[in-house]
């Protein structure tokens, strides 16, 4: 199948098939990140602009090798430098983008729906790299690729995913996206941290981890920030490690070849244990590495790259 | 200047009447109504022929955003967007700036209704000085500079005991007191209700019981002072069922429900729109049905628009950072007859008490009827013109509309206030 979309803002709208193709193309992509010398030619002359709202280190930089990697012109444009501190609208500065000449928009917004705004605005595409709490598919996407590359197959799979089920856009797109390959998702938390009306995404939820555990191919674990204890949507990270934290012994109640996932950074003591962290059944440093090839792809695909080309992976 | 309304179906609740005849105007007042009345030479003749012919409908909850927030609406446009909707009379909320917490400022607002010259201007008193939900206003004063009721539209009063003491000291004045019931710390930061939708689109949402809570405290303490409450745009099931038994009960509560609630759910927010964005947020398709249940059994006691303009500007924005509210009288009517009563939902006796009988019995206002020696308030609706509405077409100075582009019919032919005729529709000819 070929890739017709100007623009990635979420897994909801993809298809299986479209999904597939973003995770094929990343398999080729890897071996470029994997080899001593990582450029190809493949986006020469592009420029891929990541416009970062909200501070990341991880996933703009994930962004930024991959532009460059794939022989991009990649321009860094994060809040403390843009223009919105003087009080430029979104649409404005999406148009400034569009008449500098931008091929591809990589914008990460505290705000839900902002990445779509942007679409709208420009003929560029536009990448979302999580907006407010509504999408993540990059996440969801390289999280993906992660299980598929160690199990083979998504469909059939458990996959439970651990924390802050309100405030992560990352579940979001995991969801959609794991549903559609066909796994199984439960989500556990604490009630305070499970939105309104998720069982209607095609979920199972729990309030026990140890039940949400039994069972499980996959775990995800979530990054709790610590201003949702303020707002009182749970009594302190003490009690939610207690109840919610992965240690070795919850971990055991999963099945023996469980993997175990976190998009990162890890509160260590609170969501992991470090043994579980750095232990043989963690993925996460996995997910960074298959973040870039993901996002490669991405880019490969939405500058018109799979309109009947073969990757060009310059070998 | 007499005015002579030929062959129309006039329905007035007032009157229990609704047949074909003839409505006769002189210096201002109902002069004759009913049986058909043969021109003179000093009448000016409309022919009403297939024409509805109403009491001017009045609309008890609009932002008219003047003074201060002149940029986003004035009383002049706000007032010819409601004569082209078919109101004679608005009653303008008081979370202007400065608020009109006092006679200077709400007398501004009557005057310049005044002048301006299209629909009535009914100003709408805060309950708190500043609306800070603190200290009672001088009410008082404020009746005697013109307002029909008091609210702290917009920012609900949060403290128990101020409301209670409102409830009881209006209650010599018979003022009613407008409540938009909203717990503002169950609705905290939520943009959209609360539901499947919300999670979806990765919105905050605002629990339908950030209502329902306000809601019962407010009836208990209607209940418990006796005082006159009103419920300002009900729009969840639990509300409307809370209401309805106050009713019951005895309570001296009246409620009102706004048109996009009873056309709209929250899936209408999917694409983020931020016209959609108002509060109380567009809900469940269980509390449509509920609202709508509730407006055909006469639990809630009028239609109002929460008509609340903002400039493109504001609106054209992240969801999250657009200011709340729609506009909504120049769509209110066409809503109204397209939805309730095409599909039989109301009859038209039931929909005109719901826009204005009503209104005029809850504010105790003048209009209402066209009882004889009434004021010539009057509306003339083509109930068979069918309309898409259009943004550019909007008479309002803002277009924050989530209905354009929805084919109605029912609209506006002519509004009469006083007995001039403040709208007429262009027709092509013209």
């Amino acid at each position: 199948m070929n890739w017709w979309r100007k623009d990635l803002l979420g897994l909801e709208q993809l298809s299986r098939e479209e999904i597939n193709l973003i995770l094929d193309t990343a398999i080729p992509m890897k071996d470029i990140v994997q080899r001593d010398i990582k450029k190809v030619p493949t986006l020469r002359g592009r420029t891929v602009v990541n416009l970062f709202y909200e501070p990341s280190t991880r996933t703009r930089t994930s962004f930024e090798l991959a532009g460059k990697y794939m022989g991009a012109n990649t321009v860094n444009i994060s809040t403390g430098s843009s223009s919105v501190v003087k009080g430029e609208s979104l649409k404005d500065t999406a148009k400034i983008l569009e008449v500098m000449g931008a091929d591809v928009v990589v914008i990460r917004h505290s705000m839900a729906g902002a990445a779509q705004i942007l679409a709208e605005t420009v003929s560029a595409s536009v990448i979302n790299a999580g907006d407010g709490i509504h999408e993540h598919p990059t996440q969801a996407l390289l999280d993906m690729f992660t299980i598929r590359e160690e199990k083979g197959n998504i469909s059939g799979l458990t996959v439970t995913i651990v924390g802050d089920i309100l405030h992560s856009r990352v579940v979001r797109s995991n969801i959609w996206g794991l549903t559609k390959l066909g796994a199984r998702v439960r989500v556990v938390g604490p009630p305070t941290l499970i939105p309104c009306g998720i069982e209607n995404l095609g979920v199972e939820v729990y309030y026990s981890l140890e039940e949400a555990l039994v069972g499980s191919d996959v775990v995800m674990a979530l990054r709790i920030q610590k201003e949702r204890q303020k707002k009182g949507l749970f009594p302190s990270l003490r009690e939610y490690a207690r109840l919610y934290g992965i240690t070795r012994e919850r971990l055991a109640l999963a099945k023996p070849d469980c993997l175990l996932l976190h998009p990162g950074p890890v509160n260590r003591g609170v969501e992991l244990s470090s043994e579980v962290a750095d232990g043989a059944q963690s993925m996460i440093n996995r997910q960074v590495t298959n973040g870039v090839a993901v996002r490669m792809a991405l880019l490969f695909l939405l500058t018109g790259g799979a309109k009947g080309e073969a990757i060009d992976t310059g070998r | 200047m007499k005015l002579l309304i030929r062959g129309g179906r006039i329905v007035d609740p007032a009157q229990d009447m609704d047949r074909v005849g003839d409505v006769l105007v002189d210096h201002g007042k109902i002069a004759a109504v009913g049986d058909v009345i043969e021109p003179a030479g000093d009448m000016q003749v409309i022919d009403a022929k297939g024409m509805v012919v109403t009491p001017g409908l009045i609309d008890m909850h609009v932002h008219l955003r003047e003074p201060g927030q002149e940029h986003k609406e004035t009383i002049e446009t706000g007032t010819r967007a409601a004569a082209a909707g078919g109101f004679t009379a608005v009653c303008a909320m008081p979370n202007t700036e400065p608020v009109m917490d006092n006679y200077s400022v709400v007398h501004y607002v009557r005057e310049k209704g005044r002048q301006a010259g299209y629909a009535r201007v009914y100003p709408v008193g805060a309950i708190t000085k500043g609306l800070q939900g603190k200290e009672l206003t001088e009410l008082a004063d404020l009746i005697s500079a013109g307002v029909v009721a008091v609210s702290d539209d917009g920012r609900p009063v949060s403290n128990a005991a101020v409301m209670r003491r409102a409830l009881e000291y209006a209650k010599p004045f018979k003022l009613p007191i407008v409540s938009h019931a909203e717990d503002r710390d169950l609705s905290g930061d939520g943009v959209m209700h609360e539901g499947t939708v919300s999670t979806k689109l990765g919105l905050n949402g605002i629990p339908a019981a950030a209502e329902n809570v306000a809601v019962a405290r407010d009836i208990l303490l209607a209940e418990a002072t006796g005082g006159k409450l009103h419920l300002a745009h009900i729009s969840t099931a639990r509300a409307v069922e809370l209401v309805r038994q106050a009713k019951q009960r005895g309570v001296p509560v009246t409620a009102e429900a706004t048109p996009h609630h009873f056309t709209l759910t929250h899936e209408a927010v999917v694409g983020y729109d931020t016209s959609t964005k108002v509060n109380p947020p567009l809900r469940s398709q269980e509390d449509v049905e509920a609202v709508i249940a509730g407006l055909k059994d006469g639990t809630i006691d009028a239609i109002a628009t929460d008509h609340a303009p903002h400039a493109e500007e504001e609106k054209d924005v992240e969801y999250d950072l657009a200011p709340f509210g729609l506009i909504g009288l120049e769509t209110a009517l066409p809503l109204v007859v397209t939805k309730l009563i095409e599909p039989g939902i109301l009859s038209w006796k039931q929909a005109v008490s719901l826009m204005s009988t009503n209104p005029a019995r809850i504010l105790n206002l003048p209009g209402g009827t066209l009882k004889v020696g009434s004021p010539a308030d009057i509306t003339v609706i083509n109930p068979e013109l069918r309309q898409v509405v259009s943004r550019d077409k909007l008479v309002s100075k803002a277009k924050n509309t989530p209905f354009a582009g929805w084919s109605l019919q029912g609209w506006t032919e002519y509004t009469i206030v006083g007995g001039s005729i403040v709208y007429r529709r262009q027709r092509k000819e013209d």
